[in-house]
């Protein structure tokens, strides 16, 4: 019993710690692997509650899967953008957002713990989990048995995922949103976490060699026009294939 | 010194907390992408729960509801990053906010 409550007590440390990272720390990848160590942290509860299949499934399909997918995303859009804090479009709603949050998490707590211990309920209804049986075998009897229904739209579901994501990530075809749209500018400022060293203004104050800016200046100028002249070619193209 | 016995409230009381933590990250939070990870936390909440209970009411079919919810938030995470994708694509740097052309 010991082991168990200490078992428990170091993961559930790292699921509560690793969950206050995804919400807290700012940068994307930190919120990503923050993601990593509350899903590790679960699949050893899993483990410590006998759901050997669940845990291998958590971390294969969770930490291997979607985590990386996540990161993918995070890499295509760039990393490189911190969310402002000085604006907020609904008055005070980080204020509610916490008080919402606590009142979840307090009064869900209270009912549990003045519940009591015993689970109300008809006992293995479906199929007895302390079986002699492996976990997986269990699992599967359960699965193509009772659940085969639940299986099967399962499978449609997955299906409608993979088109619809083959049908989202397709190159759109119309215009990009064009900014007039939005009079107002976005609703939040977005702040550069890396700013382009090209764009800082204090760069004029370094002491740097007056031919150096200049060949630096051409050299700029140079990459311009070639960058223009690849537009124009790809616009030309574009107009040819309409 | 009293000994502390490991039942499944305890199981359940965390997860109520890693709920509350997803929930509260979902409510503060802007970055799209740091929204669906806080989803992602209140799956994983209420997978931990049906697990506990799959153990103190001795049935397998806890167990099988989680294995549907993990399908469904794989699926549901894969729809979602190409919508996010196909925004930021028209929009770079768009957040929740930014998203709001259907307000009513």
């Amino acid at each position: 019993m010991r082991v168990e409550m200490f078992t428990f007590l170091v993961a559930g440390a790292i699921v509560l710690g690793g969950a206050l990272g995804v919400v807290l720390l700012r940068n994307p990848v930190h919120n990503a692997l923050s993601l990593v160590a509350t899903l590790f942290g679960v699949a050893v509860l899993f483990v410590a509650q006998e759901a050997y299949f669940l845990a291998a499934i958590q971390v294969i399909v969770y930490a291997g899967a979607i985590v990386i997918l996540f990161l993918f995303v995070i890499m295509l859009l760039g990393v490189d953008r911190v969310e402002s804090t000085e604006r907020d479009p609904l008055p005070a709603q980080r204020i509610i957002g916490v008080l919402a949050g606590l009142g979840i998490g307090v009064l869900s707590i209270v009912i549990l713990v003045a519940g009591g211990g015993d689970t109300t309920g008809k006992k293995s209804a479906t199929a007895a989990l302390s079986d002699q049986a492996p976990d997986i075998e269990r699992l599967g009897k359960v699965l193509f048995t009772d659940y085969v229904f639940a299986f099967e739209v399962t499978a449609v579901l997955l299906t409608v995922a993979v088109v619809g994501a083959v049908v989202l990530s397709r190159r759109p075809t119309g215009d990009p949103i064009d900014l007039d749209e939005f009079p107002d500018g976005p609703a939040v400022e977005h702040v550069a976490m890396f700013p382009d060293p090209d764009d800082l203004d204090d760069l004029a104050d370094l002491d740097l060699d007056a031919d150096a800016l200049a060949a630096a200046g051409d050299d700029a100028a140079g990459d311009d026009d070639s960058v223009s002249a690849d537009d124009a070619a790809q616009s030309a193209d574009a107009e040819v294939s309409r | 010194m009293p000994q502390l016995v490991l039942t499944e409230t305890w199981y359940l009381v965390l997860a109520a907390m890693l709920f509350a933590i997803g929930a509260t990250g979902l409510l503060i939070r802007r970055n799209v992408l740091v929204m669906f990870m806080c989803v992602e936390l209140m799956l994983n909440a209420v997978n931990l729960s049906f697990v506990a209970f799959a153990r103190s009411l001795d049935d397998v079919g806890g167990q099988a509801v989680v294995f549907f919810v993990l399908v469904v938030a794989a699926a549901e995470v894969v729809v979602g990053l190409g919508i996010i994708v196909a925004i930021m694509r028209r929009r770079p740097g768009a957040t929740a906010d930014d998203i709001s052309l259907m307000r009513g």
